[in-house]
């Protein structure tokens, strides 16, 4: 019995070896039929439970399009939230098949960790909220603060690097998740929290009375956030890759959640019918079918119509586009040529 | 001594009462009744009165504000903490109420939810046996009894035989509690009997497993080893398999709970004469028999005060699974913190939860001091 | 053959014992190549290396030096050091509060024996978690703002950022007082032994512990003030932010320390009532019977002898108190789960690595507290004759 079992072991890593390492993600979901996706434990605004329990945000939808390119429905995903701490372990464990949890590509995660970063889906960059009432008007103010920071993420790491070049003394309150560290902030047992700008915003959002609350002009670190697979399987990363460029492309070429389909159907220019499978195969070339981009564009509309919806200025968290504009809006996203 | 039942005693005879015992005679109040109570039980010596009157002082200051913030000033409906504050400077218990089903089914399908309680009501028929030992049919029923944490598997996931799956990280709030506190205590008791066993044996290295495997267990915090089922248990099975992470912390509670469990049972077997082993082998019985005819049915009978004892420290422990990520009653309460409605009640939270469990232990462990008086006297 | 040598009980044993081994060493093999497959996939490796590696995080509780630029070695240090920290604190303060409780229980108090009891109940019967909880959302909710902090006597001032004492600082004379006190000490010690040879010969008593008491307090005293008082204390200053200088003992140190210790003591306090009411009640009358007065029977007949039933299970509770420090986690104290085996094992994806640490340090604290308590237990049960 142990026998054949190490056996089918050693066949099993032969393989794994010769491919490069563990293949089969998408064939691990399509069997399963279900996308399993890690996410934010609730960060409003990218990934949140609402009233109703279901799913919501900026990472929550951007997982939505890519289920609808691989599955065909965009509801059959299953969220796993985690901790800044237990995201990778998820991942590597194969508990997940992708994180989509603002999540900071940096060297030694892309190389060491063994984690292979997509795109940028959100530049952002760390900064500090305070009380009004504090009178602080730059970080380099915080001389003997209390500060408190998620752990096990990127910020406090900056901060440190931060508070050390300019060697200011402050005392870090390190704490597990986002709602606890907001939480803490609003007991006053911080005087300023820090994390991303984009997350400084989502939570000065839930706060009672936002305009009580500032966030200081220092961005102390550039903050490249995206989605995340495991190391090795090629194939997956190009699908989760490519569904994302399909959102900003989408975005780019005007087509939208609403005019996808008729798009399709008589597509305006090559680039489109590429895009949307009325010409060419690129989906086959991913192991997909011809729809793949147009259903991961109808599922939730494209990179714009996220943005807007969950984080964009009309929304509580008020986030401009800002980087994340196009690059034909002096924005930094830019989708590579779909042929 | 009195004797105030001699008939022969002439009630003239005062003196040969105690003072205070004359049947014709109230007694004077320096010797018996409330006053002298208090004096001997409250006011006896310096010390005494000092701790009677911090004792009062304590209480003065506590019972009514207590009651003020639990009772007389909580709010017990309202949509939002605005709504609670408007009505009472107390306790909002209206936030406790609109989450309920919440801190007791979890993510449970709402349909699916008879399930769960159809487990329990099964799971108190599977206690009879164990808990009494005159019911008729006993040995009968201990099977089923045996056999009930695979038959509330199937139920709660389901999946087989028509009910529809439901996927473990649905389970939440206090039904997880009671999943891994009761799959724990009933996959380690076989585990702690083999270890206990194992503990005691004559073979060497038999018992040098056993005895490091249980020092083991017993040297290192819970959550160090939920963060093993977490984060380290997925890199000793073979590649490209997977388990679930609610199965994974539960083999690692079981193992957990079996190492404590190794201990009350060998309480249990050091407890029995060593007659009974002799007279076992005097009857030519092999080992397995002995223990099973005759050493272990008396072991685990003292061993089950402290198996109820382990039982509520498991119990309690189920609480940890919130480091891992796992949404218990506690947990679901922390995340129902985050909701921007009700933030910062996280005093109620907190009472609530902790109200709940006091009530829940404090009754198993009456049972369990029940249980070893009762044991008591049978000696 | 094989039957004949499964039916001698010698041999038997000896299958037996291979067999164990064999399997013992298959399973290990079995998952050892499964963790070496696994991480091959992954394309980790398994190795020590990271530990001399800069930490780059900041600690807000370091008992030694430490900046984001020491090493992950270093961080590991200092998170075993707290978690020492705070298991030694505790464990002093739920013995002395379990002592007390345990003695009231007993107490022919009625009121004081109910109330403690209430409180023994509700607090063993509540998760120690949900203390931890309850206890730092107090302190942070309920306590005022560092500005409003409340002054104890210009000794201790208590807000929601922890409580801040004065910090001792020695001036050069302050040696003379040191050495005044340890000659004391050794003094005191001498002259304990030297009353015991007194007493064993002649049966000549003296007030041991208040002349020692009085020794070791009174020599260092009258050095230091002829020393010319060589110490001030740095009084905590309000800064900007917090109140600065001074000793602060963090909210989660503070949460931390008292959840465990009323915790355990609720626990330690029933171990010491059934300890003392172990003991016969002959023993009672017959000290009773001497002219022993009560408090002396308590101290020198009654628990000298329960302190043998009382120190086993007592040593089980020290150990459930260090490993119930690891909780720590869920409120942000720097302890060993929170340092090496939290942002560490974030920072440098090292799960195997850290959580093996992890894991050793636990039990190389348990094994030295019960070899510890084991040691006592043997002198205690010697004096039994």
């Amino acid at each position: 019995m142990l026998k054949r079992a190490s056996f089918a072991v050693a066949a099993v890593a032969a393989v794994s070896i010769a491919s490069g390492a563990q293949a089969g993600t998408l064939d691990d979901v399509k069997a399963r039929g279900i996308l399993h996706c890690i996410v934010n434990t609730g960060l409003p605004g990218f990934s949140f439970t609402d009233a109703n329990g279901r799913w919501s945000g900026f990472d929550a939808d951007m997982c939505r399009s890519v289920a609808a390119a691989v599955l065909g429905d965009g509801e059959k995903v299953k969220f796993i939230p985690a901790t800044g701490k237990t995201r990778f372990t998820l991942l590597n464990s194969k508990e997940g098949d992708v994180i989509f949890r603002n999540t900071t590509w940096t060297f030694v995660r892309d190389v060491d960790v063994k984690l292979t970063f997509i795109h940028t889906t959100y530049y952002d960059g760390q900064g500090f909220i305070i009380r009004k009432s504090k009178g602080v008007k730059s970080a380099k103010e915080l001389d003997g603060a209390t500060v408190c920071i998620q752990t096990g993420t990127t910020t406090e790491l900056n901060l440190a690097d931060f508070f050390r070049a300019n060697k200011i003394k402050y005392t870090p309150v390190p704490i597990e998740d986002s709602s606890e560290a907001r939480k803490n902030y609003l007991a006053d047992r911080c005087d300023a929290y820090t994390t991303d700008a984009s997350g400084l915003a989502a939570t000065r959002a839930t706060f009672e009375k936002p305009s009580d609350h500032v966030i200081l002009p220092e961005i102390i670190s550039k903050e490249p956030l995206g989605p995340v697979v495991r190391h090795g399987d090629n194939q997956w990363e190009d699908i989760v890759r490519w569904a994302v460029f399909a959102l900003i492309q989408a975005e780019e070429s005007g087509v939208t959640a609403a005019n996808a389909d008729q798009m399709a159907k008589s597509p305006p220019n090559p680039d489109v019918a590429r895009l949307l499978g009325a010409e060419g195969d690129l989906g086959s070339m991913l192991g997909l079918d011809k729809a793949w981009a147009l259903r991961a564009i109808k599922a939730q509309g494209n990179y714009g119509e996220i943005f807007e919806r969950n984080v964009g200025p009309k929304t509580p968290i008020g986030l401009e586009r800002g980087l994340n504009a196009l690059y034909t809006n002096g924005g930094l996203q830019y989708a590579p040529p779909f042929r | 001594m009195a004797n105030s039942h001699n008939p022969d005693m002439t009630p003239g005879l005062t003196n040969a009462y105690d003072p205070g015992e004359h049947p014709d005679w109230p007694a004077p109040s320096s010797v018996k009744g409330p006053v002298h109570w208090i004096k001997t039980n409250l006011f006896g010596s310096v010390t005494n009165t000092l701790l009677t009157l911090l004792a009062i002082y304590l209480l003065y200051k506590i019972i009514p504000a207590l009651v003020q913030w639990f009772f007389v000033d909580a709010a017990y409906t309202g949509a939002s903490r605005k709504e609670c504050e408007a009505q009472a400077g107390g306790a909002c218990w209206a936030f406790i109420g609109s989450r309920l089903q919440l801190f007791i089914y979890g993510f449970y399908p709402e349909v699916q939810r008879w399930r769960v309680n159809l487990s329990v009501v099964l799971l108190a028929a599977a206690l009879v046996p164990i808990l009494f030992d005159q019911v008729p049919q006993r040995g009968k029923w201990l099977i089923y009894s045996a056999l009930y944490p695979f038959i509330a598997a199937w139920l709660l996931v389901g999946g087989i035989g028509g009910l529809e799956y439901v996927p473990t990280d649905k389970f939440g709030g206090l039904m997880l509690n009671v999943v891994i506190g009761v799959t724990g205590i009933a996959f380690s008791l076989p585990i702690g009997i083999c270890l206990a066993l194992g503990r005691q044996s004559h073979l060497p290295i038999l018992r040098i497993v056993c005895v490091a495997f249980i020092e083991f267990i017993r040297g290192v915090p819970l959550i160090t080893l939920l963060f093993v089922a977490a984060v380290m248990l997925s890199y000793f099975v073979p590649p490209g398999t997977n388990f679930d992470l609610l199965v994974r912390m539960l083999i690692m509670v079981t193992l957990f709970a079996s190492g404590y469990m190794a201990e009350v049972i060998r309480g249990g077997l050091q407890a029995i004469p060593k007659g009974q082993y002799e007279a076992a082998d005097s009857m030519g019985l092999k080992y397995w028999q002995s223990m099973r005819l005759i050493v272990l049915p008396q072991a685990l009978k003292i061993s089950i005060p402290g198996i109820v004892n382990t039982f509520i420290a498991l119990y309690k422990d189920t609480t940890l699974v919130i480091v891992i990520g796992r949404l218990d009653i506690l947990g679901i309460g922390r995340s129902s913190l985050a909701d921007s409605k009700w933030q910062g009640l996280s005093t109620e939270v907190y009472v609530f939860v902790a109200v709940f469990f006091f009530i829940s232990c404090f009754l198993m462990s009456r049972y369990s001091l029940y249980l070893e008086k009762k044991l008591h006297t049978g000696h | 053959m094989l039957l004949k040598l499964w039916r001698n009980k010698e041999t038997r044993s000896v299958i037996i014992q291979i067999v164990t081994i064999a399997l013992l060493f298959a399973f290990f093999a079995y998952i050892i190549n499964n963790a070496v497959l696994n991480l091959q996939a992954l394309g980790k490796t398994f190795s020590f290396d990271f530990l001399k590696e800069p930490a780059s995080y900041d600690i807000n509780q370091a008992l030694i030096e430490y900046t984001s630029r020491s090493s992950h070695a270093r961080a590991m240090l200092v998170g075993i050091l707290n978690t020492a920290l705070v298991a030694v604190c505790g464990i002093v303060t739920a013995t002395v509060v379990g002592f007390l409780l345990g003695v009231i229980r007993l107490s022919s108090n009625w009121l004081a024996a109910r109330l403690v009891y209430v409180f023994i109940e509700f607090t063993r019967n509540v998760p120690v978690l949900l203390h931890i909880l309850l206890i730092h959302g107090i302190i942070v909710h309920f306590l005022p703002l560092p500005k409003q902090a409340i002054n104890v006597a210009d000794a201790l001032f208590l807000s929601n950022r922890g409580v801040y004492a004065p910090r001792p600082e020695f001036l050069d004379g302050f040696v003379y007082t040191t050495v005044a006190f340890v000659v004391a000490v050794i003094g005191a010690v001498l002259f304990r032994r030297w009353a015991k040879k007194v007493q064993e010969a002649t049966g000549k008593i003296y007030p041991v512990f208040s002349i020692c008491l009085g020794v070791v307090v009174v020599l260092p005293l009258v050095v230091f003030l002829l020393s010319g008082s060589p110490l001030t204390w740095e009084m905590p200053k309000m800064g900007r932010f917090n109140l600065q200088g001074g000793v602060v003992m963090l909210p989660e140190f503070l949460a931390l320390w008292l959840a465990l210790s009323l915790y355990t003591s609720a626990f330690i306090s029933e171990i010491v009532r059934s300890g003392i009411m172990a003991i016969s009640k002959g023993q009672w009358e017959a000290a009773g019977a001497l002219g022993i007065r009560r408090n002396r029977t308590l101290q020198l007949v009654i628990i000298p002898q329960a302190l043998r039933v009382i120190i086993p299970p007592l040593a089980s509770q020290y150990l459930n108190l260090t490993k119930n420090s690891s909780l720590a986690i869920a409120i942000g104290y720097m302890d060993i789960v929170a340092t090496i085996g939290g942002i560490t094992l974030m920072q440098t994806g090292k799960e195997m690595e850290t959580m093996i640490i992890v894991l050793l340090i636990y039990l190389s604290f348990s094994l030295v507290i019960s070899a510890f308590m084991n040691w006592y237990n043997k002198r205690i049960a010697l004096v039994e004759r």
